[in-house]
């Protein structure tokens, strides 16, 4: 048993953290193996593993990164499963940015059924919350063709696409996608699609735990300086009682993602009943922590301008993605029985 | 990361589990299963057996007879332990006060009362807690004036747990008043036959007979019943706290616990159904599922960390306190699992009041609820344990 990272993911985790500080853009994450990390060797990157992706998100997670990385892992996954080499190096290196478009209206958390269609080259239909499709160079399309639901290789600027973006409360973009009869290439069957999403919850999953951290880091910094009653406000025992169990239930949550990202490559139950179990607690806590954080700094924590809001929302968001609490908590029910 | 045991580790589980299967009275196995309290008889026997595998002094050092175990070999061996419903090890004298006497006691000291231990010859017991001094134990009154080549004490003891079946008693008691409250006192090893000594029993919530008071009225105590320097036991108390903490999560007790709360889900029905196929209580129990799967690994992960070197920090006080509330959650849903069984309230204590209508599960569901209300509020109340984790992290 052993509970520390490798060599490898540490450098790679210590250097990440650094580079975000400085303002790292998406060249400096591909040089730096960002990207690299989330593919397996056979997939031509150098990782790919529960705990690669979980070093990679928490670094990004704490530092409140906008960067597309969880598009490039799960739209880039599934092209590596279609057996795209060329694109995933492009994806690799850098050279290139993708997103999945795949929910529909009335979806809500569940992988399907799709109704958007594809005949003859061309798709149609509506693609609902696809997150950091704008500026995407690709897009990956599910749609049914025949019985069966298919990925699809879209040109966002294609004719017959329209792309209606706001921000995304978890940062980033969010898209409601149409298409009509727009140029669509056939990548193969939607097989591994549920693999993919278990690898992008975990992704969710450790970058709220770094969202978690920074939350905490700020909110221990104010307790110390900021003075109310002629001290600082960390002196009283209310607020340090608040900020013990938001510690615990943060080293909770790294418990539950390491047990989540030891089981990844899990048989799917398995591996289902362990993404369930952690996206459950972690939503739950992620929400806590919010919460706590925005309570103890009091007032300024309201404000737009202050550092916190971000990390707050970006909290409050992980239990919208990818399954809330209690879809994961019935899941798991299922899974357990 | 590696969330596997080694093979080493799993041939000791192995070796642990084939110990109890062997060794483990099945009706002492059943009466801990049912939340029986046990006789000193039963625990001697256990004891003894647990000794002469080697396994009660197994985190011991080798050079005092110990086989220096791991903290992860000492999570197995509790874990197993839990689950096969084997008694706890009483910790009094093999896990609090034997350490101390390794690193604070005299040579003739160790030599006299570390086999005694092991041999169950003295069954120790705490004296700690007083009335005026719970969380605030520096506060302590209990004084020992030397006079001679003895100490007298006056003063009073509490909580002190199965004081009844003790014939030693290790004391912090108050030999000086200069300076901060926690430097004048001093760690006493008392006979509990000595003339003086009187043990009252408190019964508590839960209708049983645990814990005494126990008075102190011109006791004399010989000056080589101190342990280490006179004015310095409260370094030697608090090395003790430090000391222990691989079980301190109590997450073989929870598993057991949950294990033992589907086996009762299953019988229970509702609405002409299992309960366990209830959505409500479903729900309940994953949710608890869920949260003790983070538990274990957050509880592996400090025991690790103690064996890889790692200073204890803010983690005891952590899974002190999460791992409390997870057992009395435990409780409390067995508690309600049980449904209107749980209203007769059986006590060993109150005459004729031994007959429980309802299934076994039932008996003593109510019972241990109340009775691990305790779990939150001894060794470092919760509210203090949180108080120990905002000084690591705040500093303030």
């Amino acid at each position: 048993m052993d509970f520390n990272h490798t060599e490898e993911r540490r450098m790679l985790a210590d250097s990440l953290r650094r580079s975000l500080e400085r303002g790292a853009d998406w060249a400096a994450l591909a040089e730096l193996g960002v990207l690299g990390a989330l593919f397996t060797e056979d997939e031509g990157g150098f990782g790919g593993q529960g705990f690669d992706i979980a070093v990679v998100f928490e670094e990004l997670g704490r530092a409140g990164s906008e960067a597309p990385v969880l598009e490039a892992g799960l739209a880039g996954g599934l092209l590596a499963d279609c057996g795209q080499t060329d694109l995933v190096e492009r994806i690799i290196g850098g050279e290139m940015k993708v997103a999945l478009a795949h929910a529909e209206p009335g979806m809500r958390y569940d992988l399907g059924p799709v109704s958007a269609s594809a005949h003859d080259g061309h798709l149609s239909g509506r693609k609902s919350l696809a997150t950091n499709a704008e500026g995407a160079d690709l897009l990956v399309v599910s749609a049914l063709d025949g019985g069966n639901t298919a990925l699809f290789l879209v040109d966002p600027k294609a004719q017959g696409v329209a792309l209606h973006t706001t921000p995304a409360l978890i940062g980033g973009t969010i898209s409601e996608i149409t298409f009509d009869r727009a140029p669509a290439e056939r990548l193969g069957d939607a097989t591994t699609l549920e693999t993919r999403v278990a690898a992008a919850t975990l992704a969710v999953c450790a970058d709220a735990l770094g969202a978690m951290e920074t939350a905490k880091a700020m909110t221990l910094d104010y307790l110390r300086t900021r003075k109310q009653f002629g001290v600082p406000i960390g002196k009283f025992q209310a607020l340090q009682h608040r900020m013990a169990d938001v510690a615990i239930e943060i080293e909770m949550a790294r418990s539950a993602l390491i047990n989540l990202a030891g089981h990844l490559s899990a048989p799917a139950p398995t591996r289902d009943r362990h993404v369930s179990a952690a996206k459950n607690l972690i939503g739950r806590v992620a929400r806590l922590v919010a919460e706590e954080a925005i309570q103890m700094h009091g007032g300024i924590a309201m404000t737009e301008e202050y550092a916190l809001s971000d990390v707050a929302r970006r909290l409050v968001a992980v239990d919208h993605r990818f399954g809330d609490e209690d879809w994961h908590l019935a899941r798991f029910m299922r899974l357990s029985a | 990361m590696d969330l596997n045991y080694t093979a080493e580790e799993m041939t000791f589980r192995e070796e642990v589990r084939a110990f109890l299967k062997a060794k483990l009275p099945p009706e002492i196995a059943e009466k801990v299963a049912s939340a029986t309290h046990l006789s000193k008889a039963e625990y001697d026997l256990w004891h003894l057996r647990l000794a002469e595998q080697g396994y009660l002094s197994g985190p011991w050092p080798k050079k005092f007879g110990g086989q220096e175990w791991s903290a992860v070999q000492k999570h197995i061996f509790e874990e197993e332990c839990a689950l096969a419903h084997a008694p706890r090890i009483v910790p009094f004298g093999v896990a609090m006060l034997a350490p101390v006497l390794q690193a604070f006691g005299s040579k003739e000291q160790q030599e006299y009362y570390l086999p005694r231990i092991l041999s169950g010859e003295d069954w120790w017991c705490q004296g700690y807690s007083e009335p005026g001094a719970g969380s605030d134990l520096a506060s302590l009154k209990t004084r020992a004036v030397r006079e001679g080549d003895h100490y007298i004490v006056n003063g009073q003891k509490t909580w002190t747990t199965l004081g009844q079946y003790a014939n030693k008693i290790f004391c912090l008691v108050r030999t000086g008043t200069e300076g901060k409250p926690q430097e004048g006192i001093s760690f006493l090893l008392i006979d509990m036959d000595t003339p003086g000594i009187e043990v009252r029993p408190i019964i508590l919530i839960d209708g049983e007979h645990e814990v005494n008071e126990v008075w102190f009225t011109d006791v004399k105590v010989p000056v080589g019943n101190l342990v280490g320097k006179e004015n310095e036991g409260w370094t030697y108390a608090k090395y003790l706290l430090t000391h222990e903490r691989t079980g301190i999560a109590g997450v073989g007790f929870t598993n057991a616990g949950l294990q033992a709360l589907k086996r009762i889900a299953h019988s229970e029905m509702q609405h002409g159904r299992p309960l366990i196929e209830d959505p409500l209580f479903a729900a309940r129990l994953a949710r608890f599922e869920i949260e003790l799967m983070a538990m274990a690994t957050f509880n592996l992960r400090t025991v690790a960390g103690a064996d890889a070197g790692k200073a204890p920090g803010a983690e005891s006080s952590m899974l002190k306190i999460k791992g409390s509330i997870m057992r009395q959650q435990i409780n409390d849903l067995a508690r309600r699992a049980v449904g209107p069984w749980a209203m007769p309230f059986v006590s060993e204590q109150m005459e004729g009041n031994l007959y429980h209508p309802g299934p076994e599960y039932a008996a003593k569901a109510s019972n241990v609820y109340l009775n691990n209300r305790k779990i939150s509020i001894y060794g470092g109340s919760n509210e203090v344990q949180r108080g120990i984790i905002t000084k690591a992290i705040l500093g303030l």
